[in-house]
């Protein structure tokens, strides 16, 4: 069976005063059509991975990788310009916080459509009819109001859903997810990641959700793979996280308060020595 | 209304219309109060305005009865004078009756031309405000994709030669870009007209209607004259622009190298948009609102009157006759002056507090 998505070796280097810093290290990964989690701290190079994917890393940022494939396409020999009938329209990345990934002064209808507009042509009918069910299809009720509104008059949930309708609108293959809810309040955070949950599963879609939050990506993942600075230290089917064998793993685990349990003080990770705890 | 459902059909849309009605004219009255304050702030604004001139006009040492009546006039005939002018009167009447004055469209006599200021300024502010829409026109459409193309393609050469250019527009002296102009494309090429609006030939030909000759020509169907107008008004428009456009370019590539960096940039970018809209739509439109008080602004200090360029074009407009009437101590032209270019600045203000309400839906509701 042929994989949706190949890496080998990919590495994002960022010059900086001190010289080239590394990102990402040298991360290989393969991904079919399933759920694939990437957990880690700030900085780990989650995102960055991500990006690199979309190849959405500008200058003076590089990426260097032995093979970067999705679906049988050479991502890294792709021009800038035959990257666009990629993106939207083959591998979709919804954004950490809807506050500033959607445009301000464009209304949310205009935004979907032009989603729709980049890869298909379609009548303006057409158009319309697609966003008012693309909305509908992420349970926003009154779709023909929310057509009008502009981002500042929605709130953080209703946005990162219009967020999702946008991205998931031209049907892509392959969807990152970067963040989602992090943004967002605890009470609609099960709420948005059930939707992209339903209909990345309902369509088949491969998805890597992108978080620092273990309990979310295990319970919505088929595998998971811990990141640390820039490299992968663990990786593991997502109910087998609790045996989880690296030090760095199990001590992310540990420092999850539970509400079963009476501890003073929770595990923090030692720094001082560079080594990993 | 769920519960009209129920009623007699005649009372539910007897209902609906009457509550149509009201909500029709309850936004009325809305828009009816939003006009009646937009022009009372005006109105106060402007009163100021005249409050402040005024009383610097008074403040000032200089005597307008001594430079009515000449220095050798006797004390009878400067007494005579001082009461005939209204300056005996205390002097909230004298505002008084200057506010009234003004807005019966009477400035005074000008001192130095023996003429009402009011006709002055009639043909003095259409010389300005030509060559300073023009300018500003140039500096728009030559400065905003300048200061685009700059942030687009931020470190290139391009961008180099961008910034080179509104660093040249920032350090070459007005006078020293007026001179070789004229040395250059009147003197020795004759692509352009010499100083002044019109050749001697065909002045006083155009009877006055706006005041502005480009205009006033066609209206008079004299095209050769406007052709000749266009010739005196290119280079000294051109360099006004050549101002702004440095200005302009500036402003707009940081306001853009800003907005390339925002997330929603790179969530067009993430939804396959062409680069062309990525800047022109998404990271453009959002500037437009910062870009427009750039503008207003810089199209206000052209209105001021350049008085280095109008010296050198030998321009009549209101840099130079504000310029004369203060050496002169042509008290009523200067106040009238500086209320006709207080107003330009007001009316910008608020036409940019429109724009910015028609162009940035968080500036609405």
């Amino acid at each position: 069976m042929s994989n949706l998505l190949d890496i080998d070796n990919l590495t994002v280097t960022f010059p900086t005063n001190n010289g080239p810093i590394d990102v990402v290290k040298g991360i290989s990964l393969s991904l079919g059509r399933e759920r694939l989690g990437i957990v880690g701290e700030s900085g780990s190079g989650k995102s960055m991975t991500g990006r690199a994917i979309l190849k959405l890393i500008r200058s003076p940022g590089r990426v260097k990788a032995d093979r970067l494939s999705f679906d049988g396409i050479d991502l890294l020999t792709r021009r800038e310009r035959d990257m666009r009938a990629i993106r939207g329209a083959r591998i979709s990345m919804v954004m950490q916080d809807p506050k500033f990934s959607l445009n301000p002064v464009m209304s949310v209808g205009d935004q979907i459509a032009e989603a729709i507009k980049t890869h298909q042509r379609l009548s303006p009918s057409q158009v319309r009819a697609k966003t008012l069910a693309m909305l509908k299809s992420v349970r926003i009720e009154d779709p023909e109001r929310v057509l009008g509104l502009y981002p500042h008059e929605v709130s953080g949930g209703m946005g990162q859903r219009i967020m999702i309708a946008m991205m998931l609108v031209p049907e892509p293959d392959l969807l990152i997810a970067d963040e989602p809810t992090s943004a967002l309040d605890v009470s609609v955070q099960a709420q948005v990641l059930d939707i992209i949950d339903n209909l990345v599963t309902s369509k088949g879609m491969g998805l890597i959700l992108i978080s620092h939050d273990l309990n979310l990506v295990a319970s919505y993942c088929d595998r998971i793979l811990v990141m640390r600075a820039g490299e992968i230290v663990e990786e593991c089917a997502a109910n087998k996280l609790h045996a989880a064998q690296h030090p760095y793993t199990k001590g992310l685990l540990a420092s999850m308060p539970r509400i079963d349990e009476d501890r003073e003080w929770l595990p923090v990770f030692e720094r001082t020595s560079g080594s990993q705890t | 209304m769920g519960w009209a459902v129920n009623k007699n059909d005649d009372t539910a849309i007897a209902a609906s219309q009457t509550e149509a009605l009201s909500r029709y004219f309850a936004r009325a009255v809305q828009v009816g109060t939003a006009f009646a304050k937009f022009v009372a702030t005006i109105a106060v604004t402007f009163l100021g305005l005249a409050a402040l001139t005024f009383f610097i006009g008074r403040v000032v040492p200089i005597d307008p009865v001594l430079a009515m009546v000449g220095d050798r006039a006797s004390n009878e005939v400067y007494e005579a004078a001082k009461i005939e002018m209204g300056l005996d009167r205390p002097i909230p009447l004298q505002f008084v009756s200057y506010i009234w004055d003004v807005l019966n469209g009477n400035f005074g006599l000008s001192i130095s031309t023996r003429q009402p200021v009011i006709e002055d300024l009639i043909r003095v502010f259409p010389a300005t405000l030509e060559m300073a829409t023009l300018g500003i026109i140039i500096g728009i459409v030559i400065g905003v994709p300048m200061g685009v193309t700059a942030a687009a393609h931020r470190g290139s050469w391009l961008d180099q030669v961008i910034r080179t250019v509104g660093l040249l527009g920032y350090s070459i002296p007005a006078f020293w870009l007026g001179l070789v102009g004229l040395a250059i494309f009147y003197a020795r090429l004759r692509w352009t007209g010499g100083p002044g609006r019109i050749d001697v030939f065909f002045d006083g030909m155009i009877p006055p209607v706006t005041g502005m000759l480009l205009i006033d020509t066609l209206i008079a169907g004299e095209i050769d004259v406007f052709w000749n107008a266009v010739s005196h008004l290119v280079l000294p428009a051109t360099i006004l622009g050549f101002f702004s456009l440095a200005y302009i370019a500036r402003m707009t590539r940081s306001f853009m190298l800003d907005q390339l960096s925002q997330e929603y940039v790179t969530t067009a970018r993430v939804k396959g948009v062409p680069e062309f809209f990525v800047i022109w739509r998404h990271a453009f439109k959002p500037i437009r609102i910062q870009l427009i008080t750039v503008i207003s602004l810089s199209y206000a200090g052209l209105l001021e009157g350049s008085v280095m360029i109008e010296t050198i074009f030998s321009w009549p407009g209101i840099g130079n006759y504000l310029t004369t009437a203060l050496l002169n101590a042509d008290m009523n032209a200067v106040l009238g002056s500086t209320l006709v270019i207080g107003a330009v600045f007001i009316f910008i203000n608020k036409f940019s507090d429109v724009m910015y309400r028609i162009l940035d839906p968080r500036a609405r509701s």
